[in-house]
């Protein structure tokens, strides 16, 4: 008998993604492809994550040459690399033991860069201050929102603890969540209002929790994500004076920052509303937010660096953190430098900068082309219709799924939005995922896809999803 | 949790706290960079700032970080990890063909050709397949299976994953984990985190820190009495010990964990670095293997290994693999689940991964040069290792057992009684004030064991092998004129 029969319940919690089932019949489509079957395409398109790389945009030419010098120092002596590359890589070196970046990073970071990372900040929050001892870098946010999750969870309390989060809501949150062994308690999003965050729904949610678990905190995602929402001020001041009054600790996921396309959207940080509420608010209502190098314009995914901003905590509490950081002490040295480039990018006069902003604007101005066509195409289909796309990285559209079609899904057993998906995917080459997966209202289904790609791949999967759709809706009237 | 209304105004505690935050957490503590570290990143400040000090800067003896000591990074695999950071260096007819290569090779296997696409969680699968690979050739052809290797941000995540997937139970049956004393602290740090019960066994000073099983099997069935034991971990090459051990203790250990049914974690990540005479490293899963299908399929396992020891040194990469052995597969399912909440480990900590196990080979063009850098730092090593054990021996108070392998040493001094009573008057360990003091006279920051662990009565220091042969002669020197001082003082 194996011993490991019995293992951690927390990690039994942990739900099986949807997309594994899709993921495997994906590999196997490869398969076939590559050995010459025919289908009605040539190759597969996989737009279910958050990867602007794998799907065609090109890293920046600054970021790549400063992590190139800095891995290969004899790269400096070549003048093959403009003069402020060769200045930032020199910098950051210099700041390594043994000027190398092989070496250990100090748990909290390199004092200078997390130095200038909170000056970023503090430029970014209109001169909000930043602490550079509230920050604390990890390798990706999501490591940073499970240690925060960790300190949060009490699993000796009578009533397990609890953290509300939004509906829908992103895969990896709700998997930290559950696997440090603390419950969900969902909030719905308001689908018909943008998928605003409708205080009387944090209220229900809250009422719901009682006596089954002990409500500590409150996850909100702005930029949302898979819901292509940005927070307005009044939303987020709405959101603090809850957490105050309920006195919940505000978890707030911020990674899509950079990524604001509607007109009238702006993205302001939970900080500096906060700080902007003045007291008694902006000195009590306990925040951690957090930011990371995988999204913006970067999309160093692949890097894994990100941190957290602490707000408001106890510092006593925030000494057991750092003895965990210690403890866990492990961002790779590149993402530490990459934060360092994301937050302090060339500057006009610098001889980088020219390409630095064409760069730049170009995937902004992809991004909000491709934003726009999606929205247009998707609303355009009976059958679909999708909230606008103010910010993030993905498309969130509902769609009306015919009841044979639901029949059918059933029969397979199959979610019915994991069902459409894995039809794309088999007659378009198409590979998305089902809204099940990030939770929706009951009744009601979506896919998400991502639009942080180059905008031949998505006019390619617009193209696809329009033929499917159209024969789809028909085929199960 | 929430505080009572005070005539209708609600009062200001704070919503998290020290005692209603997670207790375990509380727990944990983390030597190797604990109040002695930060003591000596103060110093090194007040350095800067000008204050006068019996010495010009502090020497962090106390962290197995080879660069951040002086040593060089291996030219082959700083080449190629600059080709996939910025592939238009493919261009340049400065980088060698063997080079570009393997970094063609690697960016091919990335999203988008780029390492800031995300990988499988489990990483990418080509490594894996070379990891596989490097592994059957170590163990004079054992298969290994790329879907038994889980890349990892460093060895440490995937210890601490493995960890998460066993420790589970209450009360008396909580899981219960056998580490070595002396032991490394992540092991403590991560057993106090999870909630998991901790079992020491002691390792033999006397016999060269070996591992006895009688030791193992008093420790383990005392530990019936207060909760289920369910994993043996062993580091192999020792930390902080040294110790190489035997292929006899080997087979010894995991003949036991059959007997007992235990989970087997063995931490290889100094396998490269030995030094001793009649010394071997033997991996767990070959012994395990030539051992025969009694054992070899029975027995569970995980073996572990990184990027950031040996004679790479790149601790910065954050690279490193498990290789887990008999898992049940509906295990393997949760665990491959486990790892995916990470989303993956870092893509140029994989890509330093796929050359250390891929290096250059005797008809590449790279060969010589990588063969020649990486003796030097392996026999440096090996030469430090015998100057420090030598050094040590010869002080009075001081006794060092052989460095067999892996970057420390770990002597243990003999301290008056007159100190460790000052030691409690100041409310420090005694041999927390030992190094403490080195550090405020000598600028040298070494370890206590007591954050390692060792038997009641006796105290230890760690020490690491990795500054420069030339400043490792000053430091023992320092070292050994301090103790004679330090006895004298308190004699």
């Amino acid at each position: 008998m194996s011993v490991l029969q019995e293992i951690s319940q927390n990690v039994r919690s942990i739900k099986q993604l949807e997309y594994a089932v899709l993921a495997r019949r994906a590999n196997q489509i490869q398969k076939e492809l590559s050995q010459g079957v025919r289908k009605p395409y040539k190759e597969l398109i996989d737009v279910c994550w958050g990867d602007p790389h794998s799907m065609d945009v090109k890293p920046l030419t600054f970021v790549r040459q400063v992590l190139a010098a800095c891995v290969y120092p004899e790269l400096m002596s070549s003048h093959k690399l403009p003069l402020d590359v060769r200045q930032r890589a020199q910098w950051l070196l210099g700041r390594c033991d043994g000027g190398s970046v092989g070496s250990y990073l100090a748990p909290t970071g390199i004092p200078e860069i997390v130095q200038r990372m909170s000056e970023s900040i503090r430029s970014r929050d209109g001169g909000v201050p930043c602490n550079p001892d509230n920050i604390f870098i990890s390798p990706g946010s999501q490591w940073s929102l499970t240690n925060i999750i960790q300190v949060l969870v009490n699993n000796e309390a009578p009533l397990r603890t609890g953290i509300l989060t939004p509906v829908p809501c992103h895969v990896t949150t709700i998997m930290s969540i559950k696997s440090l062994g603390a419950a969900v308690i969902p909030y719905f999003l308001s689908e018909e209002h943008g998928w605003a965050l409708q205080v009387e729904e944090l209220q229900r949610a809250l009422e719901s929790a009682k006596g089954g678990c002990n409500p500590v905190a409150l996850y909100v995602i702005n930029p949302g994500n898979p819901a292509g929402y940005v927070q307005s001020r009044k939303s987020i001041q709405e959101v603090i004076q809850f957490a105050s009054e309920k006195r919940l600790f505000l978890l707030a996921d911020e990674v899509y920052q950079d990524c604001v396309y509607g007109k009238n959207s702006e993205f302001v940080s939970y900080k500096r509303v906060l700080a902007e509420m003045g007291p008694p608010f902006s000195d009590t209502v306990e925040l951690a937010s957090f930011h990371s190098v995988s999204k913006g314009f970067m999309g160093e995914c692949g890097l894994r660096g990100g941190y957290v901003e602490l707000v408001n905590l106890d510092p006593n509490v925030v000494k057991y953190i750092f003895n965990l950081i210690c403890k866990d002490s492990t961002t790779p040295v590149l993402a530490h430098f990459a934060m360092d480039l994301m937050m302090n990018p060339p500057r006009p006069g610098d001889p980088s900068y020219p390409l630095y902003n064409q760069q730049t604007q170009d995937i902004k101005n992809m991004l909000v082309q491709n934003v726009k066509t999606a929205h247009e195409v998707v609303n355009s289909l009976p059958g679909f219709s999708c909230q606008p796309v103010e910010g993030g990285a993905f498309v969130f559209p509902r769609v009306f799924l015919p009841p044979r079609a639901i029949q059918k899904a059933k029969e397979e057993g199959m979610q019915p939005d994991t069902f459409y998906c894995m039809r794309l995917l088999e007659e378009m080459g198409v590979l998305v995922s089902p809204g099940c997966e990030y939770g929706q209202k009951e009744g009601t289904y979506h896919i998400r896809f991502c639009i942080m790609a180059s905008q031949d791949i998505i006019d390619q999967v617009l193209k696809r999803l329009t033929t499917f759709h159209t024969k789809f809706m028909k085929d199960f009237s | 949790m929430s505080q009572q209304a005070v005539n209708g105004v609600p009062c200001r505690g704070k919503v998290l706290t020290v005692d209603n935050m997670n207790p375990n957490v509380k727990r944990v503590e983390y030597a190797v960079r604990g109040p002695i570290v930060q003591r000596a990143v103060q110093i090194e400040k007040e350095l800067r700032e000008g204050v006068k000090k019996p010495f010009t800067e502090v020497i962090k003896a106390n962290i197995g970080d080879a660069h951040a000591m002086g040593q060089k990074p291996i030219t082959f695999l700083r080449q190629v990890l600059a080709l996939c950071s910025y592939p238009e260096l493919l261009e340049d007819n400065k980088f060698p063909e063997d080079a570009k290569k393997r970094a063609q090779r690697i960016l091919g296997a990335c999203g988008g050709h780029s390492i800031g696409a995300y990988s499988a969680s489990q990483g990418i699968e080509c490594v894996r397949q070379d990891v596989a690979r490097y592994i059957e050739k170590r163990d004079g052809g054992i298969p290994s299976n790329p879907d038994n290797i889980y890349l990892s941000t460093g060895a440490s995540d995937a210890i601490v994953t493995m960890l998460k997937l066993l420790v589970c139970g209450e009360g008396r049956d909580r899981t219960g984990v056998m580490i070595s004393i002396p032991q490394y602290p992540l092991y403590s740090a991560a057993l106090a985190d999870l909630g998991a019960v901790q079992i020491s066994y002691y390792l033999d000073e006397e016999k060269c820190w070996s591992l006895d099983v009688a030791e193992l099997r008093r420790a383990l069935n005392a530990a019936r009495q207060h909760c289920n034991p369910r994993v043996l971990c062993i580091i192999n090459p020792g930390n902080p010990t040294g110790q190489v051990q035997s292929r006899q203790c080997i087979e010894d250990v995991i003949r036991f964990a059959k007997e007992e049914h235990l989970f087997l974690m063995a931490d290889e990540v100094y396998q490269d670095n030995v030094y001793a005479e009649g010394c071997k490293f033997h991996s767990f899963k070959k012994v395990l293997f030539e051992m025969g299908p009694e054992y070899s399929s029975t027995v569970e396992m995980a073996s572990f290994h990184s990027t950031s020891k040996c004679y790479m040194g790149e601790c910065g990469f954050r690279g490193g693999y498990m290789e887990v052995i008999n898992m049940d597969p509906e295990v393997k399912t949760q665990l491959t689940k486990l790892v995916s909440v990470r989303l993956c480990p870092p893509v140029p900590g994989q890509a330093l991964l796929d050359l250390v196990v891929n290096p250059p080979q005797p008809d590449e063009p790279s060969y010589i040069t990588f063969m020649k850098e990486r003796t030097a730092v392996l026999s440096a090593l090996a030469e430090k290792a015998r100057l420090t054990e030598q050094t040590f021996n010869a002080v009075p108070g001081i006794t060092c057992n052989p460095v067999q392998g892996a970057m420390y040493t770990f002597p243990r001094i003999t301290l008056p009684e007159k100190a460790i009573d000052k030691a409690k008057e100041e409310g420090k360990v005694p041999d927390m004030y030992y190094c403490m003091r080195l550090l405020e006279e000598e600028g040298i920051c070494l370890v206590p064991g007591s954050g390692f662990g060792q038997r009641e009565g006796t105290f230890h220091f760690r020490m690491t092998i990795l500054p420069p042969t030339e400043k490792l002669k000053v430091v023992l020197q320092k070292i050994r004129d301090f103790h004679v001082r330090f006895t004298q003082e308190f004699s």
